[in-house]
């Protein structure tokens, strides 16, 4: 319980920290960022240039690892196939990026910085997630 | 710092912000051998996805995001962000939810983890996102539309 727990715990302090201290809990930096063909702000940019690097760092160490430090074992997507699925859910997630400046781990994290405003839109976020399970005809 | 030609961007801050972001991923991938894709997380915190991962390491995720937020925002001082109204941010919140969903991601899960694994899905759907968006800001911008006050 405590091992399964204190890794996301801990991931998850890190992950709401980077995101915080990158802009990304700001909407007028991340619509900054989105608004290519206007006042441009690349700040998102070295955010997501800094976190693909680490992380690719960690995936040459992960293929070296025979199973993670505090799990039995890897469990990873293994897909490779792309679907309208995938791109339509992209595009539409994309709409709702740029509409208010917020994806989902920045509108988590903003639960600490503007809770009332966070919390709407995680709700409609939440909804709007369960109306994809209800569609798929398993609720 | 500043960036020549963009006096409101902060680069270091973003590299240092994601530098975190990675490393909180890296954790997630070598300590517990996952993807930290929000969306995923929080449909699997909130019992909308079923999941190998534990509900409580999921919870214990989403918990820590605000906690992480908390412990810079404390630090920083300085003008809190301001946020869209309302119906903007219920309207974006839906759209979001049910587009990433679909998709099976959004900027953690495919930007993030995927991207550097050079996952073909996840390339695809961050372009895709990333087109959809600055097609959003541009239509909104030239229509006119100012959601942040």
């Amino acid at each position: 319980m405590i091992r399964e727990t204190l890794v996301p715990l801990g991931s998850g302090v890190i992950f709401g920290a980077g995101l915080t201290l990158g802009g990304m809990t700001d909407p007028a930096r991340v619509r900054g960022f989105l608004d290519l063909f206007g006042a441009w702000d690349p700040t998102l940019a070295f955010v997501m240039g800094g976190a693909v690097l680490v992380m690719a760092m960690a995936w040459l160490l992960q293929r070296r690892m025979l199973r993670p430090f505090f799990a039995d074992g890897f469990s990873l997507p293994d897909r490779n196939d792309l679907t309208p699925r995938l791109i339509g859910g992209s595009a539409l997630f994309g709409i709702g990026w740029g509409i208010a400046g917020l994806c989902p781990g920045p509108g988590i994290a903003a639960l600490a910085i503007e809770p009332l405003s966070a919390a709407i839109f995680l709700i409609a976020m939440l909804v709007g997630m369960f109306a994809v399970r209800l569609l798929e005809g398993n609720a | 710092m500043t960036l020549p030609g963009f006096p409101d961007a902060a680069p270091l801050a973003g590299l240092a912000g994601g530098v975190l972001i990675g490393l909180a991923a890296a954790l997630m991938l070598l300590g517990a051998g996952r993807i930290a894709g929000v969306s995923g997380i929080a449909a699997r915190a909130f019992g909308i996805a079923s999941s190998s991962m534990p509900r409580a390491g999921a919870w214990a995720f989403v918990i820590g995001l605000p906690l992480g937020a908390l412990i810079v925002a404390s630090f920083s001082g300085g003008a809190a962000p301001a946020f869209a109204g309302p119906v903007t941010l219920a309207i974006a919140g839906l759209i979001v939810g049910f587009g990433t969903r679909l998709g099976s991601g959004c900027t953690s899960g495919h930007g993030v983890c995927g991207m550097s694994r050079l996952s073909q899905r996840s390339l695809v759907a961050t372009a895709t996102f990333m087109i959809t968006g600055f097609a959003t800001v541009a239509a909104m911008n030239a229509l006119g539309l100012e959601v942040l006050p």
